[in-house]
């Protein structure tokens, strides 16, 4: 419990420390108490019990300051949140490194954000009360909005409050569905008002279906704000192709996993029965996000946008696993979430570093880096190639899991996986991969291989740099002949990430293994649910859904041929 | 008349024992009077401190004389509700006087100081002033005191006149002046809708004491339903009280008059009256319907009234903060809003909805006096700071007071876990529990366009660099609206810590004994 208190505490310390120090100082600092974080994050992963048990520890209630709300200060996460907790307190140092010299302005508020922000990730990703999580999943915004708005590229103020607005929206409509859920408890039973998850996820499991619906509806919808699902997505690609380099890798590592965090811990087991009423919905949102975004990433010249767009077709492919509501799918689904989290971060990382070089995202303008920054194109391709899936590395896992999970999701099916959707939603969303394999390769053939294209004196630097941005510093003027690979620090700060990739990649079982419980407790009251349903054909609409999926490959298989 | 009533009417002494506080208030507005006359620029400078010391008086006397059993004996339709408004009034009323020091008769006292003028009894106004506003908060504090119409009609009275006069002399302006006429004739005109409203009530149940209104109410209720004169007159009542609140549909002097009155005054009007308002509105309502265990509720019709109130008065508030390019005129419209959130909780009921009215109140009142505190602490050549454009790069100019200025807004925001996301929260909670589901969604959805408006308040001082236009952006010379600023933003950030005892004070002060006086009325005519 004291560890998963200084997890929180350490890290607002760290900021207060960082406002006060001296600008030169900051970065230091900043790095000193992220290590810090680090080192308490690794010795509560040792401490950690529940590996392999699915269950949630320390699960205590620490101070009681809110009691009088209903809300208890009870901290716990089991084995996904521990690793979503693990991958945090790598990537904010990681982050750190890579933003030593592209940070020259306000130094010291700029990582004392990146701490604030820390903070509020680990009691997000720690509560078991969804109020205590909704502190911590909000206050992330106020440190992403001012990390975008100060140290963003030009068009960052626009982007920032997009951000902003998106958030706090989908925020609010999730915590109306956390409020009602909380009331119809307290009225029912005729108790006070409690948030605690356990009251509510037994609660909201014996509501009738109709109020699951909108249950779900609400808290899912929330979440999907921030996942982001595709009518609502348009927030990302602006705050990413805005942020500095460090702001695009907290947010695609870290800040975007909470909405998935929150659907797997709040959303799924607290209205299953909206989640399976609603699943083709959501299903059919994901896939339009994973074909689509698959899409307007093969036409982007900005590669930082079309990395943020690839991520929504990414999280799309998460999210649709997981609302197959099997293990495997769920296993999947859990396991994109770090690796996206780490290839990533990982790309984002190598686009910044070439960005502090050129002063421009633009393929069009800049190219063929293979010749220029060896080192940097190595990491450039290692990275594209996990968040492709190549096998051998961690992106093949996942991806397979989570395909293979959608495929055999298929009510009538005997694979012993049961669960909803099916192969034609698996086809779909392989066919992401091959747009997968086409956008990522087209990108490196014109940014990394081919011949050597760099902006040519004054033009690139100005135009993309932003004068009046206070993150980028000019030299490009003078760049084309002055290009460095990447030094030490920047390999220090990718090295990580790389190391990890590889790991889960050739070696995923243990990583599995753990999350394997967990993905197992997610399903459990939809087991229950599709196998009632199953058993019990005159539910009129989960007959009709069982024919239209095995009815549909059928009509896709024909349209093909 | 029943011999409750007589014996409640002659049951002076405890009356009297709990406005001992209010005494105190009042003996320190008459001391800063004349104070403010003194030739004496020593004594005069002294009258600010003399309103504090009067405040925190009467604050350490409301601990001593407000007991349960004082209470209960006063016969207060809600015993410990005083308590609670006269500790929030005392407390956040210090922050307001010291976030006008200065701001009254500084040119004046130049002149003196330097000797190019000499003292003019007629010039100076600072002793008025707050005396002024230590009236008005004395008036808001016997509110609490009401058993009859009569007293909550003074009372209201006492809080809102002197609000008038502050706004005229806050400033020296024509536009103060403008302003002040305007909220004085529209007040008039609300106070006369509240009077009329308050002659059907007595006509509908030939009293004003209110234990004995219920009583009335009650068995109307029982033989068909309450009539329409009451009605007419408690909806009459509430339209007046709504120009206190600045709801809909008496919302629209808000920015004209606020943008008129100088920044320490726009915060105290922005507030105070509110107080007023809801304390009002909660003792009235009381007699309507509402008993301690929460079965009767009041009549559909004012609920309904009530609930479109809320309503519009939240979305277009929302909506025309969105359109300023005034940092006053913006909070005005916030302040709007944010009645139309607090009639919320009072739509959801006494069991779980007036305390968050309450609770409400105060986490408003701090962060909207860190809000407002921020404005008045600041100048631009020397003049008071309006434009939202005037705030850009206010972090490289003042930075504790950007820093004061964006705290107050993420509160009023909603962002937790900072004072003000409890007061939603619990509002929120409160419209959940009492089936108000519609209500919570567009609360909701409200407070998603609210957090637009208010992210300017943070981003401007931020996030924008300094401009040639704020190059007269400095701070005003005396260091107490800063600090008052800071105090409650810092408020902002500690309170929550303490809010468990906060939502105990607020749910002590919600429950009503007008049932248990019903009762022991039935007992003792039988």
């Amino acid at each position: 419990m004291t560890l998963a208190v200084l997890l929180i505490v350490l890290p607002l310390i760290g900021a207060v420390l960082c406002l006060g120090v001296s600008e030169r100082a900051a970065k230091t600092v900043g790095l000193i108490a992220s290590l810090v974080v680090l080192a308490a994050a690794t010795l509560l992963a040792f401490e950690f019990p529940a590996w392999t048990t699915g269950t949630f520890w320390p699960n205590e209630e620490g101070w009681k300051l809110f009691t009088a709300f209903g809300v208890e200060f009870r901290l716990g996460t089991d084995a996904v949140g521990m690793l979503l907790i693990i991958l945090t307190a790598v990537l904010i140092p990681c982050s750190m490194l890579v933003s030593f010299s592209a940070i020259t302005q306000r130094q010291r508020g700029f990582y004392a954000q990146f701490l604030f922000m820390e903070s509020a990730v680990m009691l997000a990703f720690l509560a078991r009360d969804v109020i205590l999580f909704y502190i911590g999943y909000e206050f992330t915004l106020v440190p992403l909005f001012l990390i975008v708005a100060i140290w963003g590229g030009q068009d960052r103020r626009p982007a920032a409050i997009k951000l902003w607005v998106y958030s706090f929206v989908g925020s609010v409509i999730s915590l109306v569905g956390f409020i009602y859920l909380a009331a119809g408890h307290a009225t029912d039973t005729g108790t006070p008002i409690n948030f605690s998850v356990q009251t509510l996820v037994e609660y909201g499991q014996t509501l009738p279906a109709s109020t699951q619906w909108w249950v779900f509806l609400a808290i899912m919808g929330g979440f999907a704000v921030k996942v982001p699902f595709v009518p609502v997505h348009s927030w990302l690609p602006l705050a990413h192709g805005e942020a500095p380099t460090a702001g695009s890798v907290v947010l695609a590592g870290v800040v975007i996993k909470i909405g998935q965090y929150g659907a797997l811990r709040f959303a799924f087991p607290m209205a299953p029965e909206g989640a399976l009423a609603l699943a083709p919905f959501f299903a059919a949102l994901a896939l339009i996000g994973i074909l689509g975004m698959s899409l307007v990433c093969w036409v982007q010249n900005d590669v930082k946008r079309l990395v943020a767009y690839s991520s929504i077709a990414h999280m799309g492919l998460a999210l649709l696993a997981m609302f197959a509501f099997n293990v495997v799918g769920m296993e999947g689904g859990i396991l994109y979430m770090v690796n996206h989290g780490l290839s990533t971060a990982g790309m984002f990382m190598c686009i910044g570093i070439m960005y502090e070089r050129y002063h421009t995202k633009d393929m069009e303008v800049v190219g063929g880096l293979m010749q220029r920054m060896p080192v940097w194109s190595v990491f450039m391709v290692f990275f594209a190639m996990a968040s492709l899936a190549l096998p051998g590395l961690n992106g093949f896992v996942s991806e397979f899991l989570c395909l293979m999970g959608i495929y055999t999701a298929d009510a009538g099916m005997k694979t012993g996986f049961p669960g909803i959707l099916g192969p034609t939603y698996a086809f779909l969303a392989a066919l992401a991969l091959i747009l997968g394999a086409l956008y990522v390769l087209r990108m490196l053939q014109k940014f990394v291989f081919g011949p050597l294209r760099e902006p040519s004196h004054g033009h690139g630097g100005h135009a993309h740099g932003g004068h009046d941005s206070p993150g980028a510093h000019g030299h490009g003027n003078h760049a084309a002949h002055a290009i460095q690979d990447v030094n030490f620090r920047e390999i220090l700060a990718m090295a990580p990430l790389a190391i990890a990739c590889i790991v889960i990649g050739v070696w995923p079982k243990p990583i599995l293994n753990v999350i394997e419980p967990c993905a197992a407790n997610a399903v459990a009251p939809y087991v229950k649910l599709i196998e009632r349903d199953l058993a019990n054909p005159p539910r009129a609409t989960a007959d009709e859904s069982a024919t239209k999926t095995t009815a549909a490959p059928a009509a896709d298989k024909g349209a093909i041929q | 008349m029943t011999p409750a009533i007589l014996a409640a009417s002659t049951n002076l002494g405890p009356k009297f024992m709990l406005i001992a506080p209010e005494a105190v208030l009042f003996a320190g507005a008459v001391l800063c009077a004349v104070m403010g006359l003194s030739h004496a620029r020593a004594f005069r400078a002294m009258v600010p401190w003399i309103a504090v010391v009067a405040l925190i008086a009467t604050f350490v006397t409301m601990l001593k004389v407000w007991t349960p059993e004082a209470a209960t004996a006063a016969q207060l339709p809600m015993p410990m509700l005083g308590k609670y408004i006269i500790a929030l009034l005392c407390v956040v009323g210090v922050g307001h006087v010291l976030a006008s020091i200065g701001s009254v008769d500084r040119a004046v006292e130049r002149q003196v100081a330097s000797g190019t003028g000499a003292f003019d009894p007629v010039r100076v106004i600072q002793g008025e002033f707050y005396a002024f506003i230590l009236l008005s908060l004395c008036g808001g504090m016997l509110l609490c005191h009401a058993t009859d119409l009569v007293w909550l009609f003074l009372a209201f009275e006492l809080c809102s006149l002197p609000t008038y006069v502050l706004v005229a002399i806050g400033r020296g302006a024509d536009r103060s002046m403008e302003a002040a006429i305007k909220y004085f004739f529209l007040g008039a005109m609300s106070t006369a809708t509240l009077l009329l409203g308050f002659a059907f009530l007595y006509g509908a149940t030939g009293t004003l004491e209110l234990s004995a209104m219920r009583e009335s109410f009650q068995m109307q209720a029982q033989t068909g339903g309450i009539g329409s004169v009451a009605i007419v007159g408690m909806l009459l009542a509430v339209i007046g009280i709504c120009f206190k609140l600045a709801a809909v549909p008496m919302h629209f002097y808000a920015p004209d008059v606020y943008e008129g009155a100088s920044s320490p005054v726009a915060a105290f009007i922005s507030f105070v009256p509110k107080v007023q308002g809801f304390v009002t509105l909660i003792v009235l309502l009381g007699t309507v319907g509402w008993s301690a265990n929460g079965d009767s509720s009041i009549p559909p019709v004012i609920a309904a009234v009530l609930w479109m109130i809320a309503v519009l008065t939240m979305t277009l508030g929302n909506i025309g903060a969105l359109l300023q390019r005034s940092a006053k005129r913006m909070l005005a419209y916030s302040s709007i809003a944010n009645s139309g959130y607090m009639l919320v909780g009072i739509l959801a009921g006494p069991t779980v909805g007036i305390d968050a009215t309450l609770l409400y109140l105060l986490t408003y009142g701090v962060a909207n006096l860190a809000t407002f505190g921020s404005l008045a602490a600041i100048e631009r050549n020397g003049h008071e700071v309006d434009s939202i454009d005037d705030l850009a790069g206010l972090r490289v100019r003042a930075p504790m007071v950007a820093a004061a200025l964006a705290i107050g807004a993420l509160s009023l925001t909603g962002i937790p876990p900072l004072l003000g996301f409890w007061g939603k929260l619990d509002l929120f909670v409160a419209s959940a529990e009492s089936h108000q589901r519609t209500l919570l969604v567009i609360m909701a959805l409200n407070s998603g366009v609210a957090a637009f408006y208010y992210l300017r308040l943070v981003a401007m001082p931020f996030v924008q660099e300094p401009t040639p236009r704020t190059q007269g952006v400095s701070p005003v010379p005396s260091v107490w609206p800063r600090l008052s600023a800071l105090i409650f933003a810092a408020g902002c950030i500690a309170l929550p810590f303490f809010a468990n005892q906060l939502k105990g004070e607020a749910a002590a002060a919600a429950r009503t004994d007008l049932d248990k006086q019903a009762t022991v009325a039935q007992s003792v005519e039988k």
